[in-house]
């Protein structure tokens, strides 16, 4: 009885929190913490895995999740693991999709219940299964903008993993940007043909900079190292990764799930998660993606080149410069 | 077609093929000496990463990059006896011993990955090697800075392919090792004894494996990361056979490998052949494949490879 009671309480709980008289008492809202699971393809160590599961992390503290995770769960075992933590009562599970498009939406139907939210490249299907996915094209534009007005041979250059839409639609936006603010820069695109092989990136990444490239964005793990070798500039990628060259990384596109994670729990507890495209939460405006800060660039970069960025950061923010999204493959000019 | 040529005959690119080749030079010699004693080692994949892990690991806390090398050695012959206990002591498959090996290599890679280092958003990194100019012979112009302003782990895989063809050709050791391979009991009748060579031959080719696993995470590059070897050590199984399961040919096939994957990544950037970025990537698998495949044609695998070696049995 007493069971049936909390749990009919806990999602009104939820819905009042969600109006916001939850700053009235915080501590006494919860009567049991919202537990999510997150299942990931790689070892949490992977960069785009590692951003979603750090948010995931800071929920367990700020937002009292209940948090477990799988990771290296491979497309065979993904239906399994689903299961498994669908059964055993998790109310949101996260993850990435993407080698499990299909398997994870069928999964997700026979769960009504249970809130299903994956980063995919396709669209969310009703009721339970919502997407995200790292729409962090306006920093990769804004960084562009830097590369184009840093660069010195006009030559810059992109090593992507793999040409699928979301890096992709990176990659043109870097390109995009440098060539607004210089219409002499050639772009040059390289892939490795895997998501993670660092000693593959860095080969690729020397092989461009002896074509010249001498602003080179690091699209996967590996490239900061050539660049730092060779002594040219680099733009990070995903996470602030200035740490790993603090002479070399100018800044980059972070992805930032925060936000994501943050609405989600809030549907979740109040009781009105939909099947939602999640991905606008990742955008500049809703805090989803930022330019990481300058660190040792705030003196180097150009006042006019900081300028140039701070503007166009706030015509994004204002909604009256829209960074295009194009995700067909690029080629190196 | 000019700026492909300026782009391939520079120093930068021959650098790049030799820096390719070298990891796979180490793992392809190592499997030489396995396949040759009439082992197939399919543990390489796992050997190598693990050993990249233990020689990272050992780098980083020791700050000793030899040190480093030393652990991963280690790894490698322990890593190596293992296969022996399973495949030679116990005559189990060795497709299935190898695989297990690998399953077994990489999961202890992870785990102990974590243990150590916990979750971190950036991995760790040392300090890798740094490339090591031969006085006067890094003055010849293009050879040398493209052979001898290397890290020091090339030199030793350039020095292993002559070494390798002296010790199986050249001593009593090879002689034994060959025999092994081909006929386990023409071996045994001279008093060798099978199961120590093969002993030795796995712990060898667990070693070498483990150097070019050991490069790729502490010079090639400065972090033990997942996806650190990538498939390199399957790669190197195909070279053997390419090679014929010979020390100088395996060694061509590597270099033949490396040649067009440094080939092809300059290609994508110079955008002067207009074709999807797949058929670059594709190119170092193909080329190599129909190279050999048309020099392979009388290629000779070991008689008793595959074959566990029991004394009894006829």
């Amino acid at each position: 009885m007493k069971r049936a009671i909390s749990k009919v309480a806990a999602p009104l709980w939820g819905a009042i929190l969600a109006l916001g008289v939850a700053s009235l008492a915080p501590a006494m809202v919860h009567a049991e913490s919202l537990k999510v699971a997150g299942i990931f393809e790689t070892p949490i160590e992977e960069p785009w895995v590692t951003q979603i599961h750090q948010a995931l992390l800071k929920g367990q503290k700020e937002l009292d999740l209940d948090y477990t995770w799988s990771e290296s769960v491979k497309s065979a075992d993904f239906s399994r693991v689903m299961r498994e933590y669908a059964e055993k009562g998790y109310k949101l599970i996260m993850g990435d999709a993407f080698g499990a498009e299909r398997i994870a939406r069928r999964v997700a139907r026979d769960y009504p219940d249970v809130a299903f939210v994956f980063g995919s490249g396709i669209g969310p299907a009703d009721p339970n299964f919502g997407v995200f996915d790292n729409w962090i094209h306006e920093p990769a534009y804004l960084s562009g903008m830097i590369a184009g007005r840093m660069t010195k041979s006009n030559t810059i250059g992109v090593v992507g993993g793999i040409a699928i839409p979301e890096i992709n639609r990176l990659s043109n936006a870097f390109c995009s940007g440098a060539k607004e603010v210089n219409d002499k820069v050639k772009c040059k695109f390289s892939f490795i043909g895997s998501f993670f092989d660092p000693p593959k990136a860095k080969e690729a990444a020397i092989a461009q900079i002896e074509a010249g490239v001498d602003v080179i964005y690091a699209e996967r793990f590996g490239v900061v190292e050539a660049a730092q070798e060779k002594k040219i500039l680099a733009i990070s990628n995903m996470s602030d990764q200035a740490s790993l060259g603090p002479d070399t990384v100018i800044t980059g596109p972070v992805w930032d799930m925060w936000p994501t994670v943050k609405h989600v729990v809030s549907l979740v507890r109040a009781g009105v998660f939909t099947a939602q495209d999640f991905g606008g939460f990742s955008y500049m405006g809703k805090g989803g993606a930022y330019l990481a800060p300058y660190h040792k660039f705030e003196a180097k970069l150009p006042g006019d080149v900081k300028k140039m960025v701070a503007d166009r950061q706030a015509e994004i923010l204002d909604g009256t410069f829209r960074v295009d999204v194009n995700e067909g493959t690029p080629r190196s000019d | 077609m000019d700026e492909i040529l300026a782009q391939v005959f520079q120093v930068g690119f021959f650098a790049a093929m030799i820096r390719i080749a070298t990891p796979l030079l180490f793992a392809t010699i190592g499997e030489l000496y396995a396949e040759r004693s009439g082992v197939l080692n399919l543990g390489i994949e796992g050997i190598m990463l693990l050993s990249a892990m233990t020689g990272f690991s050992a780098a980083y806390f020791s700050g000793s990059l030899w040190l480093g090398v030393c652990a991963a050695l280690l790894t490698g012959v322990l890593a190596g006896a293992l296969m022996g206990l399973l495949t030679v002591t116990f005559g189990l498959s060795q497709h299935v011993s190898g695989l297990g090996l690998t399953l077994l290599a990489s999961g202890l890679a992870f785990f102990f990955y974590r243990v150590i280092f916990g979750q971190q958003s950036t991995p760790p990194n040392i300090v890798a090697f740094k490339p090591v100019a031969i006085p006067l012979l890094s003055d010849i112009p293009l050879i040398g800075p493209v052979l001898f302003n290397q890290y020091a782990l090339v030199y030793w895989a350039l020095l292993l392919v002559p070494l390798t063809a002296f010790i199986l050709y050249r001593t009593p050791w090879g002689l034994h090792l060959r025999t092994v391979g081909e006929s386990p009991h023409a071996a045994d009748s001279a008093g060798v004894s099978v199961a120590k060579i093969r002993y030795q031959a796995l712990m060898v080719s667990g070693a070498l494996m483990s150097v070019g696993g050991a490069f790729l995470s502490m010079a090639q590059f400065n972090a033990f990361t997942f996806g650190v070897i990538s498939g390199r050590g399957w790669i190197c199984i195909a070279l053997v056979v390419f090679g014929q399961w010979k020390p100088w040919r395996s060694a061509m096939a590597a270099f033949l490998f490396a040649f067009i994957d440094a080939l092809q990544l300059r290609l994508q950037a110079s955008a002067v052949i207009d074709v999807p970025y797949q058929v670059f990537l594709m190119m170092p698998y193909v080329l190599t494949i129909v190279t050999m495949a048309l020099l392979s044609r009388n290629a000779r695998v070991p008689a008793a490879l595959l074959t566990p070696f029991r004394k009894e049995e006829r």
